[in-house]
C-alpha cells in the first residue's frame, strides 16, 4: 500500500482542477462534469482514509455519494435540457434572468 | 514497482483531469473524464476496495457518463470556440491554486491518527471486501440506505417533470 | 331608575350611522330627513320621561350616575363611559333634544334639493350625539369627547358648502380657534387632576368625586390657574373675547346649523361647563371676576358691531355673541341659575330668530333665483316690507325679537333682567358691580336697537326687493313654519318657569330646580364674601323699570331711524364716518388678529418650510438617498446576475474561510 499522503495529494490536485473548471468554463455540461470530478476527488480521499484507519464507514459514505451523484446527474441533465429548450443554448452566460 | 505504477496512474489521472477542463469539445471532455474515473477505479483496487472500484466503473463510467454523452449528442452542441474567457481563467486558476494549497496544508498539518478500526488488509482479503461493505450497509447504515431509494425516486420524478415539455 | 339614559345619545348615533353609511344609497329626502328627525325625537321622548321621573323625586335625590361601560382603568387613573343625570344636565338634554328635533324638522324643508342632503342629516345627528355626550358626561373625559365632537361637527357643518372658499376658510377658522380653547380645557383638566392626585391622593376626573372633594381646594392659587384654563376653553367654544371671531364667520354654514349649533346648543357648552363645575370656579374670586368682566365686555362689544352689519345672519351672529356674554356675566357674578336660565330662553328665541331668518333667506333666494338675479339673498338692504308676504315668519320673528329685547311678559325679559339684577346686587365684586350692571344695561339697549333695526329693515318699510322678484315671494312651507311657531310660543312662555321672586306671581321654579346643583357653590362663596348685600325691593323694582325703559329707548331709536325717517342712518354715517367704518369693520379685530397671530404664524411656517423643511429635512432625506444610490452604484457590480459569478464568490468565500481557520 502506498503512503496515505500521496493519495491525498492526488485527490487535492483533482479537486483543484475541478474547481478551476467550474469557475472558468461556460458550457453547462462541462461545468457539470467538473463537479463530478470534484466529487470523485472527495471519494478518493474517503476511500484512502477509510483504508488507512481500517474503518469501512468511509467506503459506505462513498457508496452514498455515488447514489447522490447519480440522482444529481439525472436532475441536472434534465435541467440542462429544459434550459436548452428555452434558450437554444447551454451557455451559462445565457442564464441571465437574474441580471438587471 | 508499485510506486512506479502509482505514479503512472497519477500522471494519467491528472492529465486527463486537465483535459476535462481544457478541451473545447464537450465530447472530448467527457471521454477524458471517463479516463479519470478509470484511474480512480484503479486506485480503489490498490486500496483494497475492489467493490468500490466495480461500483465506480459501473455507476460513474457506465451510467452517469453514458447519460452525459447522450445529452451532449442529443443537444448537438457546437464547440464554443468563439467565446473568450481568459480573464476568468487567470482568476479561476489563482483560486484553484489556493484551494489546492488549503487542502494540502490541512492534510499535512492534520497528522492522520493510527488505525483504529478492525478492518486490516489481511482481514479484507480473508473475508472479502464486498461482504464486509454489505454487512456495514445492511446493519449500521440500513436506514440511510433505505432513504437513498426515496432520493432516487424523487430524482426520477424530478427529471421526468423537468425534461418533458408538457406534462 | 334612569337606566335608559344611555338611549339618549344612542338614537342620534344610530341616525348618524344610517344616514352616513347608507344615505347616499337611500336618496329619498323624506326618508333621510325622517330618520334623522325621528332619532332625535326619540331622544327627546326619553329625555321627557327622565325629566318627569326626576320631578317626582325629592330634590336631594336628583343625582344619578349611570356607568355604561368601563372605559379606561389604568393605575390610579379611572374613567368610565358614564352619564350623570342631575337637574342641570336634565335641562340641557331637554334643550338639546327639543330644539334639536324642531331644527331637524325645519331642515327637511330648508335643505330640500341641496346636494349632499344625507350628509347634512348625518352631521346633524352626529352633532346631537356629541352634544348629548357633552352635557351627560359624568367625568371630564366624556365631556371632552363631546366637547371635541361638537367642534368637529361644527367644522363639518360650517364647511358644508365646501366648494365655496369662504365656507372652507370659515370652517378652518372655527376649528383652529376652538382648538386653542380646547387646549386650555385640557390644561385645566390636567391641573385639577394633578393637584388632587398629588396633594390628596384623589386621582379622579369624575365630577361627583371632585364635588365631594372640593372642600379640599384652596381659595385662589392653583384653582385660579385651573379655572382660568377652563375658562379659556369656554371662551373658545362659546365665542367670547378674545376667541369670538369665528362665530360670525361660521354663518357660512346652512341656517339650521347656525340655529342649532351656533345659537342654541354648542356655543352654550362653555356656560354649561362653568355651571357644571361651579363649585370649583367659585373657589377662585379672581376667575369669577375675569369671567364677569369678559362676559360684560363681550356683551357690549359684539352688540356695537351688530348695529352696523347688513347681513341678516351676521347681525344674529353678533347678537349671539353678545347674549353669550350676558350668560358669562351671570356666571361671573355667581348667578349660575340665572345664566342657565338665560341659556335656555336664548336657545328658544335665538333658534327661532335664526330659523326665521332662514325662512326669509329661503324665500328671497327662491325669488331671486326665479328672475336670475345675483343680488345677495342675505343682505337686509335688498329686503324690506316682507311682512305681508310672509306673515307667519314675521309674527314669530317679531315675538322672538321682543323677547330678546327684554320687553316684560316675554321670556328674554325674565332671564336678562335677572342677570342684570344679579350683576348689580351680587356680593362678589364690590364696586365693580355698578360697571358690570352699566355695561350690561347699555348692551341691552344696543340689543334692542339692532334687533329692531333688523326687524324694521326686513319686514317693514318700503320694499327694496327687485320688483320682478316680488311676485315670487311667498310664505315657507309648513315643515318650516311649524318649528317657527313652536319656538315662537316657547319664546313667549318659556320665561314663566323662572319668574323673579319680586314679581311674585309664580314661584321661581327654575331656580329651585337648579338649587341642589349650585348649593355647594353658594356655600363656598359665603366664606369669602364678607357681607351678603341685601338691596331693597324698591331698588330692584327701580332697576327693572330702568332696564325696560332702556330697551324701549333702543326700540324707539331703531323705529325713528329705520321706519320714520329713513334718511337718518345715512346722515349719521356722514357725521361720524370713522366711527361707522370701525363698527362696520367689526372694530378691525380680525385684522388685528391677522397682524398679531396669523401673519407671524404664516411667516414662521414659511420660514420653516423654505428654511428648515426644504433645506434640512429634505436635504437629509435626499442626502441619505443619494448616499445609498452612490454605494449601490458601486456594489451593483457585485450582483452581475451571472450564475458563475455567484459560484465564484461562493468558492472564494470557502477558500478564504478555510484559509482563516488554517492560518489562524
Amino acid at each position: 500500500m502506498e503512503n496515505l499522503n500521496s493519495y491525498l495529494i492526488v485527490s487535492a490536485v483533482l479537486f483543484s482542477i475541478g474547481t478551476i473548471g467550474v469557475l472558468t468554463r461556460k458550457n453547462a455540461i462541462v461545468i457539470f462534469m467538473c463537479i463530478e470530478l470534484m466529487l470523485n476527488a472527495v471519494n478518493l480521499t474517503f476511500v484512502a482514509l477509510s483504508r488507512h484507519l481500517g474503518n469501512l464507514d468511509g467506503q459506505v459514505f462513498v457508496f452514498f455519494i455515488m447514489t447522490v451523484a447519480a440522482a444529481e446527474a439525472a436532475v441536472g441533465l434534465a435541467l440542462i435540457i429544459a434550459f436548452y429548450n428555452n434558450k437554444e443554448s447551454i451557455d451559462v452566460d445565457d442564464v441571465n434572468l437574474m441580471k438587471w | 514497482m508499485e510506486t512506479l505504477f502509482f505514479l503512472i496512474i497519477s500522471l494519467v489521472a491528472i492529465i486527463s483531469a486537465i483535459l476535462v477542463v481544457t478541451c473545447k469539445n464537450p465530447i472530448n471532455s467527457a471521454l477524458a473524464l471517463i479516463m479519470t474515473f478509470f484511474c480512480l477505479a484503479t486506485y480503489y483496487v490498490m486500496l483494497d476496495a475492489p467493490f468500490m472500484a466495480a461500483v465506480q466503473v459501473m455507476v460513474y463510467a457506465g451510467a452517469i457518463m453514458v447519460l452525459m454523452v447522450f445529452t451532449i449528442m442529443l443537444l448537438n452542441i457546437r464547440v464554443d470556440a468563439t467565446k473568450k474567457h481568459s480573464h476568468k481563467l487567470v482568476v479561476g486558476s489563482i483560486i484553484g491554486f489556493f484551494t489546492f494549497l488549503n487542502i494540502v496544508i490541512v492534510l499535512v498539518r492534520s497528522r492522520a491518527a493510527l488505525p483504529t478500526g478492525p478492518y486490516s488488509g489481511e482481514m479484507i482479503k480473508k473475508i472479502g471486501h464486498t461482504e464486509l461493505v454489505g454487512r456495514e450497509i445492511f446493519t449500521s447504515f440500513l436506514l440511510p440506505f433505505e432513504i437513498t431509494s426515496i432520493l432516487l425516486l424523487v430524482a426520477i420524478v424530478g427529471a421526468v417533470i423537468l425534461a418533458k415539455k408538457k406534462i | 331608575m334612569f337606566d335608559n339614559v344611555w338611549l339618549i345619545p344612542l338614537f342620534p348615533l344610530i341616525g348618524f350611522l344610517i344616514n352616513g353609511l347608507f344615505g347616499k344609497k337611500i336618496k329619498n329626502e323624506a326618508v333621510i330627513g325622517g330618520i334623522g328627525t325621528l332619532m332625535i325625537f326619540l331622544s327627546f321622548l326619553v329625555s321627557c320621561g327622565i325629566l318627569m321621573q326626576m320631578i317626582g323625586l325629592p330634590p336631594e335625590q336628583r343625582v344619578f350616575e349611570k356607568v355604561v361601560f368601563p372605559w379606561i382603568h389604568s393605575g390610579h387613573f379611572k374613567a368610565d363611559m358614564a352619564f350623570l343625570l342631575d337637574p342641570l344636565s336634565c335641562i340641557m338634554i331637554m334643550v338639546v333634544t327639543g330644539v334639536g328635533t324642531l331644527i331637524h324638522l325645519y331642515s327637511i324643508g330648508y335643505m330640500h334639493g341641496e346636494e349632499g342632503f344625507y350628509r347634512f342629516f348625518a352631521y346633524l345627528n352626529l352633532f346631537c350625539m356629541s352634544m348629548l355626550l357633552l352635557v351627560l358626561g359624568s367625568n371630564m373625559l366624556v365631556m371632552f369627547i363631546g366637547w371635541e365632537g361638537v367642534g368637529l361637527c361644527s367644522y363639518l357643518l360650517i364647511g358644508y358648502y365646501f366648494h365655496k372658499k369662504s365656507a372652507g376658510d370659515a370652517a378652518k377658522k372655527a376649528f383652529v380657534m376652538n382648538r386653542v380653547g380646547d387646549f386650555g380645557f385640557l390644561i385645566g383638566l390636567f391641573t385639577l387632576y394633578w393637584w388632587f392626585g398629588s396633594n390628596h391622593n384623589i386621582w379622579t376626573v369624575n365630577f361627583m368625586e371632585i364635588k365631594a372633594a372640593s372642600h379640599l381646594l384652596p381659595y385662589g392659587g392653583v384653582v385660579t390657574v385651573a379655572t382660568l384654563c377652563f375658562f379659556v376653553g369656554a371662551t373658545g367654544k362659546s365665542a367670547q373675547i378674545p376667541l369670538f371671531t369665528w362665530l360670525p364667520d361660521a354663518m357660512e354654514g346652512p341656517t339650521p346649523v347656525s340655529a342649532l349649533i351656533h345659537a342654541a346648543t354648542m356655543v352654550t357648552a362653555g356656560v354649561y361647563m362653568i355651571g357644571r363645575m361651579s363649585f370649583v370656579f367659585v373657589k377662585s374670586p379672581e376667575t369669577m371676576m375675569v369671567i364677569a368682566v369678559i362676559g360684560a365686555a363681550t356683551a357690549i362689544f359684539a352688540a356695537t358691531i351688530g348695529t352696523a352689519q347688513n347681513d341678516i345672519k351676521r347681525v344674529l351672529a353678533y347678537s349671539t355673541v353678545s347674549q353669550l356674554g350676558f350668560m358669562f356675566l351671570a356666571m361671573g357674578v355667581g348667578a349660575f341659575s340665572a345664566g342657565i336660565f338665560h341659556l335656555m330662553t336664548h336657545a328658544f328665541f335665538k333658534a327661532c330668530l335664526f330659523l326665521g331668518s332662514g325662512s326669509v333667506i329661503h324665500a328671497m333666494h327662491h325669488a331671486l333665483h326665479k328672475i336670475h338675479s345675483h343680488d345677495d339673498a342675505q343682505d337686509m338692504r335688498n329686503m324690506g316690507g316682507l311682512r305681508s308676504a310672509m306673515p307667519i315668519t314675521f309674527i314669530t320673528f317679531l315675538v322672538s325679537t321682543i323677547a330678546i329685547a327684554g320687553i316684560p311678559g316675554f321670556s328674554g325679559f325674565f332671564s336678562k333682567d335677572e342677570i342684570l339684577w344679579q350683576a348689580f346686587a351680587n356680593p362678589y365684586h364690590g364696586n365693580l358691580n355698578i360697571v358690570l350692571w352699566g355695561t350690561g344695561a347699555v348692551a341691552a339697549c344696543f340689543t334692542a336697537f339692532y334687533m329692531f333695526r333688523l326687524v324694521f329693515m326686513t319686514f317693514f318699510g318700503e320694499s327694496r326687493i327687485n320688483p320682478k322678484a316680488k311676485s315670487y315671494l311667498h310664505e315657507s312651507p309648513l315643515v318650516i313654519t311649524i318649528p317657527l311657531m313652536v319656538l315662537g310660543a316657547l319664546a313667549v312662555v318659556g320665561g314663566y318657569i323662572g319668574m323673579p321672586k319680586i314679581l311674585g306671581m309664580l314661584p321661581n321654579y327654575f331656580e329651585h330646580w337648579l338649587e341642589p346643583v349650585f348649593e355647594l357653590a353658594t356655600e363656598y362663596s359665603h366664606k369669602y364674601v364678607s357681607h351678603a348685600a341685601h338691596p331693597s325691593h324698591a331698588l330692584e323694582w327701580g332697576l327693572m323699570g330702568l332696564s325696560v325703559a332702556i330697551a324701549l329707548v333702543g326700540i324707539t331709536i331703531a323705529f325713528t331711524m329705520y321706519v320714520k325717517n329713513t334718511a337718518l342712518p345715512g346722515k349719521f354715517v356722514a357725521t361720524f364716518p370713522a366711527l361707522h367704518r370701525a363698527v362696520y369693520n367689526k372694530w378691525y379685530v380680525d385684522e388685528l388678529y391677522d397682524y398679531l397671530f396669523v401673519n407671524p404664524c404664516k411667516a414662521l411656517g414659511q420660514f420653516l418650510w423654505k428654511g428648515f423643511d426644504v433645506v434640512i429635512v429634505d436635504g437629509v432625506v435626499n442626502g441619505v438617498a443619494n448616499v445609498v444610490m452612490g454605494f449601490s452604484g458601486i456594489f451593483r457590480y457585485l450582483q452581475s446576475g451571472y450564475i458563475y459569478n455567484y459560484a465564484f464568490s461562493m468558492v472564494l468565500g470557502v477558500v478564504v474561510m478555510l484559509g482563516y481557520f488554517i492560518f489562524k
